[in-house]
């Protein structure tokens, strides 16, 4: 099939009664009609080009803007300074990325710590022990709550899940006089914004390692099953090996968004520029901070602070979807047996 | 593909007919402080006039920050701008409502104005150093109410607010460790606690957290049946949080010393003054960008402060006096167009 | 047939093993209780909560002053209709262009993989980021807040699923279509929007209506660009109410009556985003089918 140009319209050569000669009127006819269709296709590679370019470049466009942007704060504090930096102070004009990139890493560390244990469970049960008649429906409906907008898990933190750790879950644990539990119980706080991550992360990595399960070849599980193997034995030694990267990469896919989600950690978070060891304590990740403060940022480093913490979450959610890529991609090259 | 066509085209036109339509509106953006009562006056004006005001109450720092931007018809802040800040942005200031700030709780079992408090022991429960609510500073205050042994969560402004500078300028001015730190201002460094966004994100805090303490403004703990403190006011005598005592602290006020009205109204002498009461202001450049819009914006002023009253009193707030008000309508010739001319005649 | 060496049947560890599966298919069973029963409930508050707020009123009645019974969430509705049906009209263009591109012509060159990693980024980027890329571009540059840059958000959250859904639509055509247009002297501009293109249409609107479904409930974005406007205005141009947006401020606010209308909004962006889902599903279904 030819590359570019377009084919030249079907002519009318010679037909079965024989001499239908080409007229010269004719000729330049239809050297018309080739060159125009030519020009027509040169152009809709154009502009579908250009609408493809135009991708690229609010890729690179949000790359450049947030760089400029938070160049200020960056050259005041140097990239080091704001990474190592404890205090988030707008009303001295001082501002250092720890609080924030630790509440990001913590709330997605617990979200993380719930919610793949209970994805798991999820996809197994999908794909080994649920009844035939309910594994379509189920999974139907654990693909369309993947899709439900996170303001709503935020709501319903903040109305039903806070109210009920303050009242029954948080005092017994502080109870356990853990420095990590430490604390009055608010019912808002770093632990509560994991535990709202987790719920929000669970659909989308147990879709992923359902889909990632049902790709094991019959064939072997069948094998282990046939020399005597429990369910669990297949699972464990069968169809994780075998599907370990892609499973790996799908938690990382859960991470990476966990780690980016502003919605349903805002509402729940706290709002606190300060370090606690406590995870009952308020504190305040990347895209809280951004939601709650940018609005009204006023000093004259605040907003370029922002901006600059707006690159390190899109950096760091590049890098782990990065190596999410890569290890689903090598998972499914190793597909074929 | 024709059908699909169709239904895009149709559609287009129907979004672009209505993006068409400008509405008439004026906007404005800033204090929580002063939000309610600004919605009820738009309430009325809408009815009244028919045009729209739009207030987002994004705090006195937000506020400040637009009107310095243009990007809306006026700000408002309850931290007055300097005289010096005022020339270099250009700006025309006047207050437009006068509200006190009282400090609410979530302790069970007590309600409002049935704890007192003063400056100087709410600056260290605001400092950290007092943590339960049975500390001895607070019972020597209240020796007849039973106080829990239960801890005190901070709860405070988590964005750049006025209500935050009138509250910690009345607590540096009567708690000298106060004053050292945290300090006054729109944001401080609070010790501890919960931020809540905007005056009513501070309320909803209190109403969630058993053992809360904040400050707001005091419609919303009005409107949200709060517990709040009564206070002990520079003469050392109690008051209690209403639209009288908040008259009664501004009842002896210059409201000329300072560039743009802007003085403070905290710790002011009187036996029935509410020793945290303060002004919101109302900032508008002086040299109008879109002088139909600056006129719309003062009209709506103009009308607010002839008419607002009853609206204002009924939710506590006090309306400006009649001789001030004189004075801030004869400040809005300051004013004007590209050819000089005020832009409200 | 001699007999085999008899080994003893190890009951011990055979019943160690049946107890270990045992104990691991009930923590499955488990946590498929916990994920599902969590997410059940999260539902069931959403309804129980949300539906008795949606009204007449709801519908037709703009936001109220705080602390003042009664209003809707109107302008909200309309404004999120038009932010999202601007931010479509922008991103489906632009998305099934960019996915042509990609399939048919851009193929595996250098440029046509960089885009497709950049797509792969930004479906998966934190929106709030762009929606500061949209504030230093479509804001911070005109000094307002506007419906405009709302959408130009949205569409920039949109445009990566439309790409990805064509340009996996269009892979799955095959060749012997495209040929047999080449072959009836088809130019190549229509052979790739009459022939292929509408060979794959049904899953095309597909994935233009999961874009939508994924627009209508993002709140990050618009909370710098589209702000919020307590009137019923439909002028783009200046800042404007939108469901999201909304719903974030009444939640947060200590007012019974504005929490309601919070579930409210939220329970109706819930029920849009649920229906669009399985419509789109549906569509794709019959289409494969047929």
């Amino acid at each position: 099939m030819s590359a570019n140009a377009s084919t030249p319209v079907a002519q009318t050569m010679t037909t079965s009664t024989g001499a239908t000669r080409q007229s010269a009127a004719d000729q330049a006819r239809l050297a018309a009609k080739v060159a125009t269709f030519s020009s027509q296709d040169r152009w809709f590679e154009r502009v579908t080009f250009l609408f493809a370019a135009l991708v690229l470049l609010a890729m690179v466009g949000i790359l450049a803007s947030l760089l400029k942007e938070a160049a200020p704060a960056l050259s005041k504090f140097g990239l080091g300074g704001f990474l190592t930096g404890t205090t988030w102070s707008p009303s001295d004009d001082v501002y250092g990325a720890v609080i924030a990139i630790f509440g990001t890493l913590i709330t997605s560390a617990i979200a993380m710590l719930f919610a793949v244990p209970i994805s798991f469970g999820i996809a197994i049960f999908l794909t080994e022990t649920c009844p035939a008649v309910l594994r379509r429906p189920l999974g139907t409906a654990i693909e369309l709550l993947a899709g439900v907008p996170s303001i709503i898990y935020g709501i319903w933190g903040l109305f039903v899940l806070a109210p009920l750790l303050q009242q029954y879950v948080q005092p017994l644990l502080i109870k356990t006089g853990l420095p990590i539990f430490a604390g009055p119980p608010l019912g808002i706080g770093i632990f509560t914004a994991g535990i709202v991550l987790a719920l929000m992360v669970i659909p989308f990595t147990a879709s992923v390692m359902r889909d990632v399960f049902e790709t094991v070849p019959a064939v072997l599980k069948e094998s282990a099953y046939g020399i005597g193997c429990t369910t669990w034995e297949v699972m464990k030694n069968v169809v994780l090996p075998y599907t370990r990267v892609g499973v790996i990469g799908g938690i990382m896919l859960g991470l990476g968004r966990a780690l980016g989600e502003t919605m349903a950690v805002t509402f729940v978070i706290g709002n606190a520029n300060r370090l606690s060891p406590s995870l009952f304590a308020p504190g305040n990740s990347i895209a809280s901070t951004l939601a709650n403060e940018f609005a009204e940022a006023d000093p004259a480093l605040h907003v370029p602070s922002l901006f600059a913490l707006g690159l390190i979450l899109f950096f760091i959610t590049v890098v782990v979807l990065m190596a999410a890529k890569w290890l689903t991609a090598r998972g499914t090259r190793k597909a074929g047996i | 593909m024709k059908f699909a066509k169709r239904i895009l085209f149709a559609s287009a036109l129907a979004l672009g007919s209505l993006s068409a339509v400008q509405a008439q509106d004026i906007t404005g953006a800033g204090a929580t402080f002063p939000a309610p009562v600004y919605a009820k006056w738009a309430e009325a004006y809408k009815a009244a006039t028919g045009a729209q005001l739009n207030y987002q109450a994004i705090g006195s720092g937000g506020g400040i920050k637009q009107i310095v931007a243009k990007t809306v018809d006026f700000g408002a802040s309850d931290d007055p701008l300097s005289g010096e800040d005022l020339t270099k942005n250009g700006l025309l200031q006047f207050p437009a409502v006068i509200g006190g700030v009282v400090a609410v709780f979530n302790v069970p079992g007590i309600g409002a104005n049935q704890m007192v408090l003063n400056g100087a022991v709410l600056g260290e429960i605001y400092r950290g150093s007092i943590k339960t609510w049975n500390d001895p500073a607070l019972a020597k205050l209240n020796p007849s109410l039973k106080l829990p042994d239960s801890a005190i969560t901070l709860i405070y402004r988590s964005d750049s607010s006025g209500t935050t500078a009138v509250f910690t300028d009345y607590l540096a001015q009567t708690n000298p460790a106060f004053k050292a730190s945290p300090g006054a201002g729109k944001t401080v460094n609070w010790p501890a606690g919960v931020g809540g966004r905007g005056n009513a994100g501070v309320a909803a805090n209190v109403t969630k957290i058993a053992g809360a303490i904040g400050y707001v403004e005091y419609a919303y703990a009005k409107q949200n049946k709060m517990s709040y403190a009564a206070m002990l006011n520079r003469d050392g005598k109690r008051v209690e949080a209403d639209d009288l005592t908040f008259a009664a602290a501004a009842d002896k006020a210059d409201w000329n010393s300072e560039p743009g009205f802007g003085i403070s109204l905290n710790n002011q002498a009187g036996e029935k003054a509410w020793p945290i009461t303060s002004a919101s202001f109302i900032l508008m450049h002086k040299a109008a960008a879109d002088p139909k819009r600056s006129a719309e914006a003062l009209k709506f002023f103009k009308w607010s402060l002839a008419n607002g009253g009853k609206l204002a009193v009924d939710l506590d707030y006090v309306p400006m006096p009649a001789n001030v008000v004189k004075q801030i309508e004869n400040s809005w010739k300051d004013i004007k167009d590209a050819s000089g001319k005020a832009v409200l005649n | 047939m001699s007999a085999l060496p008899q080994t003893p049947f190890n009951t011990g560890l055979y019943k160690r093993r049946k107890i270990t599966n045992v104990i691991g298919l009930a923590l499955s069973f488990v946590s498929v209780t916990i994920g599902l029963l969590g997410l059940a409930w999260i539902l069931w508050t959403l309804a129980v909560n949300g539906l008795s707020a949606l009204n007449m009123d709801f519908f037709t009645k703009s936001t109220p002053a705080p602390g003042s019974a009664g209003g809707g969430m109107a302008n909200a509705i309309v404004g999120s209709l038009m932010i999202v049906g601007f931010a479509t009209l922008i991103s489906t263009p632009i998305g099934i262009l960019a996915g042509i591109y990609l399939s048919e012509f851009g193929k595996t060159s250098k440029f046509a993989q960089a885009t497709r990693f950049v797509v792969d980024i930004m479906l998966s980027a934190p929106s709030i980021v762009v929606g500061l890329f949209v504030f230093a571009l479509a804001v911070a540059t005109v000094k307002h807040f506007s419906g405009w840059a709302g959408s130009l958000a949205l569409s920039l959250i949109a445009i990566p699923v439309v790409v990805r859904t064509t340009e996996n639509m269009l892979a799955l055509v095959p060749g012997s279509l495209r040929e047999a247009a080449f072959a009836l002297g088809a130019p190549r501009w229509k052979v790739s929007l009459a022939v292929t293109l509408r060979a794959v249409k049904g899953g095309v609107v597909t994935g233009v209506l999961l874009a939508v479904a994924r627009m209508i409930g993002e709140t990050a974005p618009l909370l710098f660009t589209a702000l919020n406007n307590q009137f019923f205005s439909t002028d783009m141009s200046r800042p404007m109410a939108n469901l999201p947006v909304v719903i974030y401020n009444f939640a947060m606010s200590p007012y019974e009556d504005w929490q309601k209308l919070a579930w409210g909004g939220a329970a109706l962006i819930a029920l849009i985003v649920l229906t669009i889902n399985i419509l789109a599903r549906v569509l794709f279904r019959s289409k494969l089918q047929a």
